[in-house]
C-alpha cells in the first residue's frame, strides 16, 4: 500500500512538472509536442551530473547541482523550439516531432560514445547512479520520501501564483489568447513566447531527471523516456490548461501508472489477471474519452500553434 | 496574355528541391560535426560509411543484396510518408502514422500467425486496421472537435499496448519475439515475383517495393487528378467554405484520416509480411517508422513522387549507420542525422518566403534601373 502511494506520488510529480511546463508554453501560444525530447535531455544532464560528482558531495549540494544540470539542459534544448517556432514561424508540430526524435538519438549517441571511450567493450547506452541517487531519498518509516516531490509541489504553487497573480503570467496568457491585442497594448509577444517555451524547457528537463530516478538506479537512454512526455501532454489537456486541475490529473494518471508497477501486490487486482499494459494504457484511454466529451468547449489557448506575425491583422 | 519568362529560381518545384538538398547537406554536416566531436580520427570514414551504405561492400553480389535490404525497409517508410503527406495536404497533421503502423503490424502478424491466413488477407487486415484507427481520429475531429494531433498521440500509445498484448498470443515461448513467418505460415509471406533473384537471392525483396511505388503514384493521381482529391483539399483549406459549397466536410475529414491510416497500416504489412523482422512484444516505445515517415514526407516537399526519393534517402542513411566503426561510434548517429533533417525541414517554408521576397526586390530594382532592359 505504501509502495503504491510512493509510486503514485513520484509519477505524479514527474507528470505535474512536465505538464506545467507544457502549460506555460501553450499559454504563451506555442504548442510543445517536444516535451518528450526535452525530458530526455534533462534526464541526460542530471544523470551526467550524478555520474561525475564525487560521492562525498553532501546531499544538499548533490540535489542542487543535479537539478541545475537537468534544468539547464532542458532550457538549452527548448531553445531549438523557441527559435524555430517564434523567429522562423515554423510548423510547431513538426519541430516538436523532430525534437523528440533528436533528443533520444542525441542522448544515445552521446552516452554510447562516452561509455565506449571509457572501455571499448561497453557499447550500452546506460548510465548508472546507484549511490548518487540516495541523496534524493529520505526514509520515513517505510515510505521513501523523494525531495523531488516537494519540488513538484513548489512548482505547482509557483506556477499558479505566477500565472494568475502576477503581471508576467497574465501577459503571458494574453499572448496565447490574442497576441495582436497583447501587442497593441505594448506587450512584446516574441519575448513572452520565448519565456513560455524556456520555462517549459526548465520544467520539462526537471521532469526528465525525476522520471529516471523514480524507482530505478540506472537508465538506458536508447529508450528515451518511454512516452512520459506524451502522457504529460495528456495530463495538461485533461487538466484543461489550469495548474490546479493539472495537479489532480497528474495524481490520477500517476496512480494508473503506479498500479501498473505494483498491481501484483494486491490480491484482488492480481485475481483480475490483467496484464500491466492495461494499466499503462488506462491514462491514454481516459484522456481520449474525456477529450471527446469536453473538446466542444475546450479551454485551450485560442492562438496556440499559430505563429505570430507582427504585420498580420 | 503573354506569359512572362520567369527565372528558374521562381519555380516552386525547383525551390522545394533546392531546400530539400540544403536540408540534407546541413543534416549531414551536423552529423559530421558530432562525429568529429566524439572522435576526430574516424569521422571521415564514419560519415562515408553512412552515405555509402551497401556500397561499402566490394563484391557486387553483396552490394545488390544489401541494396535489396535497404529497399525492403524503404517500402514501409514510403507508405508512412504517403500517409503523412496525404493528411497534410488535407490540412491534418497525421502524427498518428506511427500508431496506424503499429495496428497494421498487429493485424497482419496476428492474421498470419494466429488463424494462418494467406498473405493478401493479412495485407487487407492491416489496411483495414490502420484505416479504422485513422477513422477514429477523424470522427473525433469531425464530431467532437478533438485536435487530431492530440488524439493521434493518445492512440499511438493505446495501439502499442494493445498490439503488444495481442501479439503475445503468437510469440515464441522463450523470447519476446513473434514466431517467424517462414516457420509458421509460409503462405503469409508476400510473393517475391522473382525480384529476390534479381537482388542476388535476397528472399525478403518482393511485391512490397513495386506496390509501394504504385501506391505513391495512385496517391498523386488521387490528390491531383480526381474530384475526390479536389474536395478533400478544399476541405483542408477551409472547411466552412467547403461546407458552403455543398461538400460534406465531416465525411471528408473522416475519409482522409481513414485513407491515411490505411496507407500506414499497409506499410506495416509490407515490412512484417516480408519476414524481414519479427515484432518484439515487450516493446516500450512506438516504433520510429511512423515518425520517420513525417521526415520523409517533408523532405520530399510533400509530393508523393518526391516522397519516393526522400524515403529511400532516409532509409539509405539509416541503414548506413550500421556500418560505422562500432568501437568509436554508435549506429544511432544516423537517427540523429535524420532527426536533424526533419528539424531543418521546418525552416523550409520560411526560407521560401524569404527567397521570394528577395527575388521580388531584385526584380523591382532591375525594373527601376534598367528600363527597356529585361521585363517591359
Amino acid at each position: 500500500m505504501i509502495l503504491l502511494l510512493q509510486y503514485t506520488l513520484i509519477f505524479a510529480s514527474v507528470l505535474l512538472l512536465v505538464a506545467l511546463g507544457g502549460c506555460f508554453s501553450e499559454h504563451s501560444g506555442v504548442i510543445n509536442i517536444g516535451l518528450e525530447g526535452i525530458m530526455v535531455m534533462g534526464a541526460l544532464g542530471g544523470a551526467l551530473m550524478m555520474k561525475f560528482l564525487p560521492e562525498s558531495t553532501p546531499a544538499i549540494g548533490m540535489i542542487l547541482l543535479v537539478v541545475l544540470a537537468a534544468t539547464l539542459f532542458g532550457l538549452v534544448y527548448s531553445l531549438l523550439l523557441a527559435v524555430a517556432a517564434i523567429n522562423f514561424k515554423a510548423d510547431q508540430t513538426l519541430v516538436g516531432t523532430a525534437m523528440n526524435l533528436l533528443g533520444t538519438a542525441a542522448a544515445t549517441v552521446f552516452v554510447k560514445a562516452m561509455n565506449t571511450a571509457e572501455s571499448v567493450d561497453n557499447v550500452s547506452s546506460t548510465i548508472q547512479y546507484i549511490n548518487a541517487k540516495k541523496a534524493f531519498l529520505v526514509n520515513l518509516g517505510g515510505f521513501e520520501f523523494n525531495w523531488f516531490m516537494l519540488l513538484a509541489l513548489l512548482a505547482l504553487v509557483g506556477s499558479y501564483v505566477s500565472l494568475y497573480k502576477t503581471r508576467f503570467g497574465l501577459r503571458l496568457m494574453a499572448c496565447g489568447e490574442h497576441p495582436q491585442a497583447a501587442d497593441s497594448v505594448g506587450i512584446n509577444v516574441y519575448k513572452m513566447r520565448y519565456a513560455g517555451v524556456l520555462i517549459s524547457g526548465v520544467l520539462g528537463g526537471l521532469g526528465g531527471i525525476v522520471y529516471i530516478t523514480a524507482g530505478v538506479s540506472e537508465w538506458k537512454f536508447e529508450n528515451g523516456v518511454a512516452g512520459f512526455g506524451f502522457l504529460a501532454l495528456a495530463v495538461m489537456i485533461f487538466g484543461q490548461w489550469k495548474p490546479t486541475r493539472i495537479a489532480l490529473a497528474a495524481l490520477l494518471f500517476g496512480f494508473c501508472r503506479a498500479l501498473g508497477n505494483v498491481y501484483s501486490g494486491f490480491d484482488f487486482l492480481k485475481a483480475l489477471n490483467l496484464p500491466a499494459a492495461m494499466y499503462n494504457m488506462l491514462p491514454y484511454i481516459i484522456s481520449l474519452v474525456v477529450l471527446a466529451f469536453t473538446s466542444k468547449k475546450s479551454r485551450a489557448p485560442k492562438a496556440e500553434g499559430i505563429p505570430y506575425d507582427k504585420g498580420q491583422r | 496574355m503573354r506569359r512572362e519568362k520567369t527565372s528558374l529560381l521562381r519555380n516552386d518545384a525547383f525551390q522545394t528541391l533546392l531546400a530539400s538538398l540544403l536540408c540534407i547537406v546541413l543534416g549531414l554536416l551536423v552529423g559530421y560535426i558530432v562525429l568529429l566531436l566524439i572522435n576526430p580520427v574516424g569521422a571521415n570514414a564514419a560519415i562515408a560509411a553512412i552515405v555509402e551504405n551497401f556500397m561499402t561492400y566490394s563484391k557486387s553480389t553483396a552490394q545488390l543484396r544489401y541494396f535489396g535490404s535497404t529497399l525492403v525497409k524503404t517500402a514501409p517508410l514510403l507508405m508512412c510518408s504517403l500517409s503523412v503527406l496525404f493528411a497534410y495536404k488535407v490540412g491534418l497533421f497525421n502524427i498518428g502514422a506511427a500508431g496506424q503502423y503499429v495496428v497494421g503490424t498487429g493485424a497482419a502478424l496476428y492474421c498470419a500467425l494466429g488463424p494462418k491466413l494467406p498473405w493478401f488477407l493479412c495485407l487487407l487486415a492491416a489496411i483495414l486496421a490502420g484505416a479504422a484507427l485513422g477513422a477514429i481520429s477523424g470522427v473525433l475531429k469531425a464530431y467532437c472537435n478533438v485536435n487530431e494531433v492530440i488524439s493521434c498521440i493518445m492512440l499511438n500509445w493505446i495501439s502499442l499496448y494493445c498490439v503488444n498484448m495481442l501479439l503475445t498470443n503468437v510469440k515464441e515461448e522463450t523470447s519476446p519475439y513473434t514466431y517467424t513467418l517462414a516457420s509458421t505460415n509460409e503462405g503469409a509471406i508476400l510473393p517475391s515475383l522473382g525480384l529476390g533473384e534479381l537482388f542476388s537471392k535476397n528472399q525478403y525483396v518482393g511485391l512490397a517495393i513495386p506496390l509501394a511505388i504504385v501506391t505513391a503514384i495512385l496517391v498523386w493521381g488521387l490528390l491531383e487528378k480526381t474530384k475526390l482529391g479536389y474536395e478533400l483539399k478544399a476541405t483542408g483549406c477551409n472547411k466552412f467554405a467547403a461546407k458552403y459549397c455543398g461538400m460534406r466536410e465531416r465525411k471528408n475529414l473522416i475519409l482522409t484520416m481513414a485513407i491515411a491510416g490505411g496507407l500506414a497500416g499497409m506499410g506495416a504489412a509490407m515490412l512484417f509480411l516480408s519476414g524481414f523482422e519479427q515484432w518484439q512484444c515487450t516493446q516500450s516505445a512506438v516504433p520510429a517508422m511512423g515518425f520517420n515517415g513525417i521526415a520523409a514526407a517533408f523532405l520530399g516537399g510533400l509530393s508523393p513522387i518526391g516522397a519516393i526519393f526522400s524515403s529511400y534517402f532516409i532509409q539509405h542513411i539509416t541503414n548506413g549507420g550500421a556500418y560505422v566503426d562500432k568501437t568509436m561510434y554508435s549506429s544511432q548517429i544516423s537517427d540523429l542525422i535524420s532527426a536533424m533533417i526533419i528539424y531543418l525541414c521546418a525552416f523550409v517554408f520560411f526560407c521560401k518566403i524569404a527567397m521570394n521576397r528577395w527575388l521580388d526586390r531584385r526584380d523591382e530594382k532591375r525594373k527601376a534601373t534598367g528600363k527597356g532592359g529585361d521585363g517591359k
